[in-house]
């Protein structure tokens, strides 16, 4: 995975609640083994019916085309399970992705990613929200992970929070199978245990053991 | 202090700590399916990784295939690649494949429980957000990304925080009409969808006793839409008569000594819960989405919300919804015309929900110009449903009864409507164009999926009554 340790650019206003999977990666009739992620991020608010693009639309915004961090609101990335809900983001360069909360999966999804997911309270996120939206692309943002800050044009400065696991992970770019397989005695141990204690929880057949 | 059926499920599953201090919860049993797990098994490839538990882990072909009746591999020709690609990984890993044909094929949520594969006090794995439906029988299910499905193809571990405990207390008797599809909404109206972030959550009170496996496995099933990865239902008696005698379930002794390990799992008395909440179900009638999300839900009988009356931080995210869904502020939700209605998804497709919607058809016919396509949640299902004569009074009625498959829920498989129409579902998600391109998606129980689709329209209780 690739590390993370701080992103500058222009920071992308898009404050809706519950934004969720379905919106921002649609399957639809058009699923495909390989896909072009760029195109497919927001594809049904990005395109009229006739397939031109909708130019008021935030992320058709040329300033914003190649925005390297999202403002969204509450419960972000609600629904699906979804990774090209992530890797859609990624496609056009967004590494970090700022909310009031977010849902469960998405968040485990970002970090899998290398996506910094930032939590801001509502009072922190009310002043970011406004300073994005003032800005509108025309000056960098910058999240740094190591001094956990966020800053941006007029003297905005705050700190945010994560979990020092979190963060390392992300700092360190970390392979998550292969800090799991450090434990491999004791899953192995394990599954030896539940053989004795559950021997159905072991086998999954019609066996009836 | 005592442990929730959460807690115990959850502690006889953690293997250790991991150094970033994440647990690691042992899987029991794994379904990846051919949408999400072509890519995961790419990667494990790649990175010179096999399969650690092929004998637990199974793969389902659920989201790609064509519901048409007789289809094939080519029916839907973008299915295909997904497909092929899951079959060769599997092959591959010696994973077994419920392929299209076999007699336990069906959407992974609906075959786990159903063969008995699935088992109260067990843990699940799906890269599918709908994993959470088997805690219906008291498993503990998570459903997730396809980085984590490569992590327990990998290690049959997943590496989690410790989520937090949430009870939604079911309180009442639910209304004769109503089933468990509107208890879920139901809570969702009132808890909205993120409700439970951060939390399991455990259904209890006497709604959740009274009602069957099929409809705990229907009310768990939504519990991602409240936000929370995994819901669960206390197994008691009904749940063990259910499991006895399914094909996978534990034989004899087995089955006993299982037993006995089950009946020690519902929350102790004096459990600790982060977080309570009750809802009065009594009298409960069916429900229906008016808009785009799942927890804008109104009773059948009620009427669209008028933004004007809400606080202006609401306002905007109403009126969108009321546009997109053509609807007027205020309007009655009953007598809307309706263009196409889908019976199934790993939702409401299994056999009582069929059964619930055949007692409505029964005699009738759909209404001119409505579209109306039943799929079945498994192969089993299928055949159960035909085995009693249900196939033959929806075909009679002029419904299509397709074959097995997600079909319409999500579209993938090219199942859907056009823009501007609108779609009953027994589904889960009525998000916009999820089933379409500008497709208006309202989501409700069989019954009222089934009596919509004869009236051509939304009916409400009386229509009903009247016509069941
Ligand atoms: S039926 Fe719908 S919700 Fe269920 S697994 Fe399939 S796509 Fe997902």
């Amino acid at each position: 995975m690739k590390a993370f340790t701080r992103v500058t650019g222009a920071a992308i206003p898009f404050l809706e609640d519950d934004v969720n999977t379905d919106q921002i990666a649609p399957i639809g009739a058009g699923a495909r083994m390989s896909e072009d992620y760029a195109q497919t991020l927001f594809r049904h608010r990005r395109r009229g019916a006739d397939g031109a693009e909708i130019p008021d639309f935030v992320f058709n915004q040329p300033q914003f085309r190649n925005g390297a961090i999202l403002v969204s609101g509450s419960n972000f990335g609600c629904g699906s399970s979804r990774e090209s809900a992530v890797w859609t983001f990624l496609a056009i360069g967004v590494t970090c992705i700022i909310a009031r909360s977010f849902a469960d999966m998405y968040r485990e999804n970002c970090l899998q990613n290398g996506i910094l997911p930032i939590t801001l309270s509502d009072a922190l996120a009310d002043t970011l929200e406004a300073a994005v939206v003032a800005t509108n692309g025309a000056a960098p943002f910058t999240v740094d992970l190591v001094s956990q800050e966020i800053t941006g044009p007029n003297g905005l400065h705050m700190t945010f929070e994560i979990s020092a696991a979190d963060r390392t992970r992300l700092l360190e770019g970390l392979d998550d199978i292969g800090l799991t397989m450090k434990h491999r005695t004791e899953i192995e141990a394990f599954e030896k245990k539940m053989t004795d204690m559950l021997p159905w929880s072991q086998r999954a057949d019609a066996s009836g053991l | 202090m005592g442990r929730s059926l959460f807690d115990k499920i959850w502690d006889a599953h953690v293997v250790c700590r991991r150094m970033d201090g994440r647990e690691l919860l042992f899987i029991d049993r794994h379904i990846t399916h051919e949408l999400h797990a072509p890519h995961a098994f790419k990667k494990l490839k790649e990175a010179g990784r096999i399969v650690r538990r092929p004998d637990i882990t199974f793969s389902a072909l659920d989201h790609t295939p064509a519901s048409t009746p007789g289809r094939d591999d080519t029916t839907n020709p973008e299915g295909k690649a997904f497909m092929d690609a899951v079959r060769a990984a599997s092959r591959e890993n010696n994973v077994r494949v419920f392929d299209l044909g076999d007699a336990d094929h069906g959407i992974s949520h609906v075959v786990g429980p159903e063969i008995g594969m699935v088992l109260p006090g067990a843990t699940h794995a799906v890269p599918d957000s709908h994993a959470c439906t088997v805690g219906g029988l008291g498993a503990l299910a998570f459903g997730c990304g396809t980085t984590e499905l490569e992590h327990v193809l990998a290690t049959q571990v997943m590496a989690l925080v410790h989520p937090k405990r949430m009870r939604v207390n079911l309180e009442g008797k639910i209304g004769a009409l109503a089933s468990a599809k509107d208890v879920a909404l139901k809570v969702l109206s009132q808890i909205g969808v993120s409700g439970g972030r951060g939390h399991i959550i455990e259904f209890a009170g006497p709604v959740a006793r009274a009602l069957s496996i099929e409809g705990r496995l229907t009310l768990c099933n939504l519990t991602i839409e409240m936000g929370s990865r995994s819901g669960l239902v206390a197994p008691d008696d009904k749940t063990f008569e259910w499991l006895h005698g399914r094909p996978w379930a534990p034989k004899d002794a087995m089955w006993d000594r299982a037993l006995a390990y089950w009946r020690t799992l519902p929350s102790d008395d004096d459990a600790a819960f982060e977080r309570e909440v009750t809802v009065h179900c009594d009298g409960l009638q069916p429900q229906i989405t008016w808009g785009t999300d799942p927890s804008q839900v109104i009773e059948v009988n009620g009427r669209a919300p008028d933004p004007t009356n809400l606080p202006s931080e609401q306002r905007a995210a109403v009126e969108r919804a009321l546009d997109y869904m053509g609807l007027q502020p205020g309007e009655k939700i009953a007598g809307l015309k309706v263009d196409r209605v889908f019976i199934g998804s790993c939702t409401n497709a299994r056999l009582p929900d069929l059964r619930e919607a055949a007692e409505i058809v029964r005699g009738q016919h759909v209404a001119e110009g409505v579209f109306a396509l039943i799929s079945a949640g498994s192969a089993r299902v299928k055949r159960e449903a035909e085995a009693i004569g249900l196939d033959k009074i929806f075909r009679d009625a002029g419904f299509v009864w397709g074959e097995s498959a997600c079909s319409m829920c999500a579209g993938a498989n090219g199942d859907g409507g056009k823009a501007g129409e609108r779609i009953l579902s027994t589904t889960n998600r009525n998000f916009e164009n999820r089933q379409g391109r500008g497709v208006r998606t309202h989501l409700v129980g069989p019954a009222l999926a089934a009596a919509a689709a004869i009236a051509g329209k939304i009916v409400d209780v009386p229509q009903m009554k009247a016509g069941a």
